[in-house]
């Protein structure tokens, strides 16, 4: 869970292993950030949270019909919403 | 008739995501025609090919867009600006367009003309993709070449687009217009547009059957199979480069030269003067000689490592990894080179290129000296043999264990220091597999031979003479190893080893000599010490200060071929900082072995 201006807001990192949910931005460094937009990690995109690493980090998320590896810290800033 | 002059070299630039085929159509379209060299003031690969006289093509680095700050994306855009690029190969992934297109939305605000590659259409059709290809390039605006580059596939319709249509530029201005008239204020906006289109013109039939890609994960990045597999795969590696293929032909090539080419040359010579031919064949044959040999070394391993970039196993292996070492400020990717390193420093730092930051390129770099090669083992082999009889292993193995603790040390301590910068953010794509063509394995193998040979040809050719000159010479003419110049030099050093404990004339020179290549030490004992070095050996070395030699060898200057690739990959500066810090690293570390070895002596 990730509290930004007081409001409770959930991200990647808190998704399980199977679970899906919808993309509603992308905080923290503005150069990841642009990066994962440019991927296609924007407002209302599905999101799926694929496995663990065997050590528990990165993980491997999907969007946009890819697999992208990313550290569990850089995952606290995809907020999600609606998990499906 | 034609006036061939009025023809100018047409330029294109080919660009498009990682993984989607780009150097697999670049070395189609220009085979062995092509060069490769750094882009100015980066350590990033820039690649020139040419399809004939008049079509030139320059691979730009693969990247999934123009402005998300990194250098590969800063050279494309300003190689892009420059004025020199008359038509733009976007390569995209057929059964990707979502995100692949997202780079080509970038591409039209450079108001060149481009050419849209479909690659891979045959794995989009069978994934139930449908692209209506017309359509396609209507709603882009931008001509479309759907291709299938690894069975070559449509290739020719390109070639044959960039050799004819391009020269009459002014023919086509009706059916192709390049100017952009779309522009967005963010990503989403794009990918809306994006969306928009392709809406229009593909079609999915099926959905979501699990891929090999999906199975071979299953397996290759499981919980408990991860790691096994992947020692597993570094051992065949291992055991292909230096048992089954790389080591017997360089085995082979050593014999060559010195059971058939030595002599003849001998026997060419013999009319000659002797310190002609001692130059010739001492000096020249056996410096670069000893160098050359172990060109089949590297081809083999920079088969396998091509091979495993390839196929899409070189980025599990980054997500394996990650968290091991980035307590050193390194991101997965740079744990690729240091293994590498173990076998032969060199290719190791010649696959720094591969890394994705400068910082982690150059930090990886300075760290590879650390993994102790396989030209340090005859060293340990004839000093623990002699010293050590029967626990030869565990010597060898504590050093080799050694030098990668003070990696990790020295990388924590340079992240801390040099390299203070915060973490890059680690992402990387996990592609799908696939089975590497063999076309591109020989080319990429080819090429990272072709450079060490020529490093061989002119450093290594100057540094044999010198060393030659210096070890045959001194003020009054040619001489005796022991009264030349190198034995002078020898003794003007040795008292800095006093501390160390193994401060003699001898000593100091094989370290010297070993400058050139680290098994040359154990050649240049046999040398002046003159002798079966089991016998001898104990009688100079105490057991601690033979560790603390041994512990110097590890650490100390890298060779003479590493320092040349350094240079090359990385320039002058990088170069001598990585000699010099190694030198103080190998001596604290000696000190400390040898005073600290004696001090427990003295206590039990």
């Amino acid at each position: 869970m990730i509290i930004n201006e007081g409001v409770v807001m959930m991200s990647v990192y808190d998704l399980k292993p199977g679970q899906t949910a919808l993309v509603s931005g992308i905080l923290g460094d503005e150069k990841l950030a642009k990066r994962l937009r440019a991927l296609g990690a924007n407002e209302g995109v599905k999101v799926r949270v694929k496995s663990f690493a065997p050590l528990g980090d990165p993980i491997i998320i999907n969007f946009m019909g890819f697999d992208l590896a990313i550290r569990k810290r850089d995952a606290k800033n995809i907020v999600v919403k609606d998990i499906i | 008739m034609v006036v061939l002059d009025s023809k100018r070299m047409i330029t294109a630039a080919l660009i498009g995501n990682p993984n989607v085929g780009k150097t697999t159509l670049f070395n189609l379209l220009t085979g062995l025609n092509q060069h490769v060299g750094n882009w100015p003031g980066v350590t990033v690969e820039k690649k020139e090919g040419f399809i004939n006289d008049n079509v030139k093509i320059v691979d730009l680095p693969g990247i999934y867009a123009m402005d998300t700050y990194s250098n590969e994306e800063k050279i494309s855009k300003s190689f892009l600006e420059s004025g020199d690029v008359d038509f733009i190969l976007n390569i995209v992934d057929a059964s990707n367009l979502h995100r692949n297109l997202y780079l080509t939305m970038q591409l039209k605000e450079f108001n060149i003309p481009i050419i849209l590659i479909l690659n891979m259409v045959d794995v989009a059709e069978k994934k139930g993709i449908k692209i209506d290809y017309g359509k396609l390039s209507k709603l882009l605006d931008v001509m479309v070449v759907p291709i299938v580059a690894s069975k070559g596939k449509g290739v020719d319709k390109i070639e044959e687009l960039l050799e004819n249509d391009i020269f009459s530029k002014a023919n086509h201005d009706n059916d192709i217009h390049y100017q952009n008239d779309v522009h967005f204020k963010s990503e989403a906006e794009t990918y809306k547009y994006i969306e928009g289109i392709l809406s229009q013109c593909v079609t999915y039939t099926s959905e979501n059957t699990v891929t090999i890609t999906e199975r071979l994960d299953k397996i290759l990045i499981n919980k408990f199979l991860a790691y096994p597999i992947f020692i597993a795969i570094i051992y065949l590696i291992f055991q292909f480069t230096f048992s089954w293929v790389g080591q017997p032909l360089a085995d082979l090539l050593d014999s060559f030269v010195n059971d058939w080419f030595v002599p003849h040359i001998n026997i060419l010579l013999s009319g000659a003067n002797g310190w002609f031919k001692s130059l010739i064949v001492d000096g020249i044959i056996g410096g670069v000689g000893s160098v050359i040999v172990f060109l089949p070394v590297i081809l083999a391993l920079f088969l396998c490592i091509s091979f495993l970039e390839d196929s899409g196993y070189m980025a599990r292996v980054a997500f394996l990894m990650d968290k091991i070492i980035r307590k050193m400020g390194l991101s997965g990717k740079a744990f690729i080179p240091l293994i590498i390193g173990f076998g032969c420093n060199v290719p190791g730092v010649m696959s720094t290129r591969t890394l994705e930051s400068e910082k982690d390129r150059k930090m990886t770099a300075l760290l590879l000296p650390l993994m102790s090669c396989n030209a340090r083992l005859p060293i340990y082999l004839v000093i623990a043999g002699a010293l050590f009889k029967g626990h030869e292993a565990v010597v060898v193995a504590s050093l080799y264990a050694l030098g990668v603790i003070v990696a990790f040390f020295i990388g924590i301590l340079f992240k801390n220091t040099i390299f203070k910068k915060d973490d890059e953010p680690f992402i990387i794509e996990l592609p799908e597999y696939k089975l590497p063509e063999l076309k591109s394995l020989a080319l990429h193998t080819w090429e990272k031979g072709k450079g060490f040979l020529r490093k061989a040809g002119t450093i290594i050719f100057s540094v044999s003479i010198i060393v030659w000159l210096l070890s045959n010479f001194n003020f009054s003419g040619m001489t005796e190893i022991d009264k030349s110049f190198i034995a002078g030099i020898g003794r003007f050093i040795s008292p800095v080893f006093i501390p160390l404990g193994f401060a003699s004339w001898q000593n100091s020179v094989s370290l010297l000599t070993g400058i050139m290549a680290k098994e040359v030490v154990v050649g240049t004992m046999g040398v002046i010490y003159g002798g079966n070095l089991t016998k001898i050996l104990p009688t100079v070395f105490t057991p601690i200060s033979a560790i603390s030699f041994l512990v110097f060898v590890l650490l100390y200057t890298p060779c003479i071929s590493l320092i040349a690739t350094m240079k090359k990959e990385y320039g002058g500066k990088m170069a001598m900082f990585s000699v010099t810090y190694q030198l103080i690293l190998a001596w604290l570390v000696s000190f400390i072995v040898y005073n600290g070895g004696n001090l427990i002596l003295k206590i039990f």
